[in-house]
């Protein structure tokens, strides 16, 4: 039962445990670098470099008062929180992290996480939905419609992946990169997905559901306390999702870079894999940093005119390509 | 058609700039300053916490002529004038409330014998309100504040016990008006 296959219990543990610990820890990660790109300090006072920041935010989240409104709508009120972790956790199921690391192997793995990052938009809506707030409502409008419109080309800017590793299945596809990462022969499907990736996860830039300085703070308006601490804990699962995503379909997922495995090879994956997630996720907290939200219409032509032609003239493309070395 | 490809272009590239300069700033140095493990310097002339000083004799300076008070624009010094047996004037009780205080600096410039002066230290936060209400124990101190020399009965020609009238420096004897004969 102890022994590094995928879906062992100290597997399931492990990716439970390090997956959370490393969302979580994102927080002040963020808030730190956040801090750097602005020529700032970022939380360093509690604990050595302030990593203990993450626990007095949850010690003080967790002694807020959980209001829930009496002109809410209160099953789905408290029910909307909870999804977003949920699906996000789940999602976090099929990443393969290393050769035997990971809680499952679907050999539809992709079209898992994707029906998990649709189902996490329900979390978004749900909660707009049931604060019975006009802001609210708006932020969960805005939500649904960026969510739905940008899952269309997510899901197509990686149909050309799926072409070229003739699998869906996430294992599958990083072992289809040995010969070469997917980096350049999809270099337009991965400019699509990540920047859909993080429309979807609506981080900043695309922050456009919360966007503070119009509709207060979106869906999540009428949220305190933990129910709160959910969204965001599940909002930083989502972006720990992505930066492992992004990896495994594009940058090889555990393969070492120019030949430079060391050790086992489990740890060797580890690694690497750890290395470009983190990566990302430093990558995204700079995008944060530079970039301004668009106006939400602004938001959706860019995604229906540019995004939309470009990931399908990437899928003709590599779909051409191959049939033709097919002969 | 090649122009809005043209324009798409040169968004994707402004943002990729901006991402750059952003990134850049990962290396300069933060301009923080960690504040209370590093305390910033304070000008000698900075208006803060307000004291009252002794003259060189170590006698109070204050003589309780309530110009201070005047001058004061929120009302926040009190003061009662009494008599010590030479007849030198200093304030029964002299209280100042600095939660009312705005630290503007009038009081120093309103007072003649530069007894009441404001000095560069503005940690003074309080859990309970009534301990921002200072009183003259709370704020006499045992120097001269920024005047050494300056001591306000050498100077004025009020009689004191110990100096008469016309002892005082640059002052002459008092004139007797009725053997001014022509």
């Amino acid at each position: 039962m102890f022994s590094f296959e995928v879906g062992s219990l100290l597997n399931i543990g492990l990716v439970l445990v390090v997956g959370l610990v490393v969302s979580i820890m994102m927080i002040w990660v963020e808030r730190r670098f956040l801090g750097f790109f602005s020529d700032r300090l970022g939380p360093n006072r509690v604990g050595p470099f302030g990593i203990f920041q993450v626990i007095a935010d949850a010690l003080k989240m967790l002694t807020k008062e959980d209001w829930i409104p009496p002109f809410s709508d209160k099953f789905t009120f408290v029910i909307a929180p909870m999804i977003l972790p949920i699906v996000m956790l789940l999602s976090l199921g099929v990443i393969p992290f290393a050769p035997g690391i990971g809680v499952m192997d679907l050999n539809i793995g992709l079209l898992w996480v994707f029906a998990m990052a649709g189902l996490a938009s329900y979390s978004t809506m749900l909660g707009g939905l049931a604060s019975n707030n006009k802001f609210s409502l708006l932020g969960a409008l805005r939500g649904a419609g960026q969510m739905i419109s940008y899952e269309v080309f997510m899901g197509i800017s990686i149909l050309g992946i799926v072409i070229l590793s003739d699998s869906f299945s996430l294992r599958e596809i990083v072992q289809a990169q040995t010969d070469g990462w997917f980096i350049i022969p999809q270099f337009f499907g991965f400019i699509v997905f990540m920047v859909a990736g993080m429309a979807e996860s609506h981080r900043w830039p695309f922050d456009l559901p919360e966007g503070e300085a119009e509709i207060i703070s979106g869906y999540n308006t009428e949220y305190s306390g933990m129910k709160f601490g959910l969204f965001m804990i599940g909002e930083y699962i989502g972006m720990v999702v992505l930066s492992t995503l992004i990896p495994v379909l594009f940058f090889g997922g555990w393969l070492a870079p120019f030949g430079l495995e060391f050790g086992n090879e489990i740890i060797s994956g580890l690694f690497w894999m750890g290395a470009k997630t983190s990566f990302f996720l430093i990558f995204f907290v700079l995008v944060r940093a530079a970039l301004v939200r668009p106006r939400y219409d602004q938001l959706m032509s860019y995604g229906w005119l540019v995004m939309l032609p470009l990931s399908l003239v990437n899928l003709l493309i590599t779909g051409a390509v191959v049939l033709y070395q097919a002969g | 058609m090649f122009k809005a490809i043209g324009k798409q272009i040169h968004i994707i590239w402004s943002q990729i700039v901006t991402l750059w300069m952003v990134f850049l700033h990962l290396f300069t140095k933060a301009d923080t300053v960690e504040y209370p493990d590093v305390k910033p310097y304070m000008f000698p002339r900075w208006r803060g916490r307000i004291i009252l000083t002794r003259d060189p004799d170590g006698e109070e300076r204050c003589v309780a002529c309530n110009l201070c008070a005047v001058a004061c624009p929120v009302d926040c010094i009190a003061l009662q004038k009494t008599e010590d047996e030479n007849g030198r004037w200093y304030p029964e009780f002299f209280r100042i409330n600095f939660s009312r205080c705005i630290m503007c600096g009038f009081c120093e410039e309103a007072c003649p014998t530069h007894a009441i002066q404001l000095t560069p230290d503005f940690e003074m936060a309080e859990y309970v309100r009534q301990d921002m209400v200072w009183e003259k124990e709370h704020m006499l101190i045992q120097g001269t504040g920024k005047y050494h020399d300056y001591n306000f009965y050498n100077v004025a020609g009020k009689a004191i016990g110990g100096k008469g009238k016309g002892e005082a420096q640059n002052e002459l004897p008092p004139t007797d008006r009725r053997s001014l004969m022509p």
